[in-house]
């Protein structure tokens, strides 16, 4: 399992093959993308920066990959968030999971989604004609987290 | 104890960072934050709305009861919105 938090872009394509190469036991792999969006209301969002606690941003990003490991048979995981300025369009996180069967690498996939969407210390502030706007946190992102509760 | 802020938190109480001694009746998060808001001016107005304020201890998320001492590093900031 390996966590990631960087300014950079990540290579998907590369980081997949390095995550399924030579393994022949992985039947399936299950890759999430997410790209900044222009999600304000009636604004052109122009740029978009994404803060975060540095130190607590790892430790909680690699409990949750660790708890993903517990609930489903899982041969490997990444987790890359990006943080610093980004533009709409380009990529912000990416989630791979791989597995023997396709159900505990979907399923895994989005479990960590959801929950580095409530749990992980990033804080997106968004740049508009008009000024600077903290994004708030959706009710939806809880409610979609929720549902993995035990 | 260490006392950092994040996103509009930091914005607000105008620091990233600072560190504080406080009374030793401040045992756990709900007493901290109380205390941290009677100081008055900026961080009266940056804790007014505790529901939007989300506290850390050593790096890992705390409730109000949970309890703090001198040589913690307590983080504020609002909820997150990351992925």
């Amino acid at each position: 399992m390996s966590v990631r938090v960087q300014r950079e872009d990540f290579d998907t394509a590369a980081e997949l093959e390095r995550l399924s190469r030579d393994n022949p036991r992985i039947g399936a792999v299950v890759t999430f993308t997410g790209l900044v969006r222009d999600f304000a209301p009636g604004e052109t969002v122009r740029r978009m920066t994404l803060e975060h606690y540095p130190g607590m941003t790892e430790k909680q990003l690699n409990a949750i990959v660790q708890e993903a490991e517990q609930r489903w048979p899982l041969d490997g995981c990444l987790v890359i968030h990006r943080h610093g300025q980004l533009d709409p369009g380009d990529r912000i996180v990416l989630v791979i999971t791989t597995s023997a069967h396709r159900e505990a690498a979907f399923e895994a996939c989005a479990f960590l989604v959801d929950w580095l969407k409530t749990k992980a210390p990033f804080w997106k502030l968004e740049e508009q004609g008009s000024g600077e706007r903290w994004v708030e946190a959706r009710d939806s992102d809880d409610a979609a987290a929720a549902r993995w509760q035990r | 104890m260490r006392i950092l802020y994040f996103a509009w938190l930091r914005e607000r109480v105008g620091l990233a960072e600072e560190t504080v001694t406080p009374p030793s009746e401040v045992r756990d998060v709900a007493s901290l934050l109380a205390w941290l808001r009677s100081r008055g001016g900026v961080y009266e107005t940056a804790l007014a709305d505790l529901s939007m304020v989300r506290v850390a201890v050593n790096q890992d998320y705390a409730r109000p009861e949970d309890p703090v001492a001198a040589n913690d590093e307590v983080a504020l900031f609002p909820p997150v919105t990351g992925g």
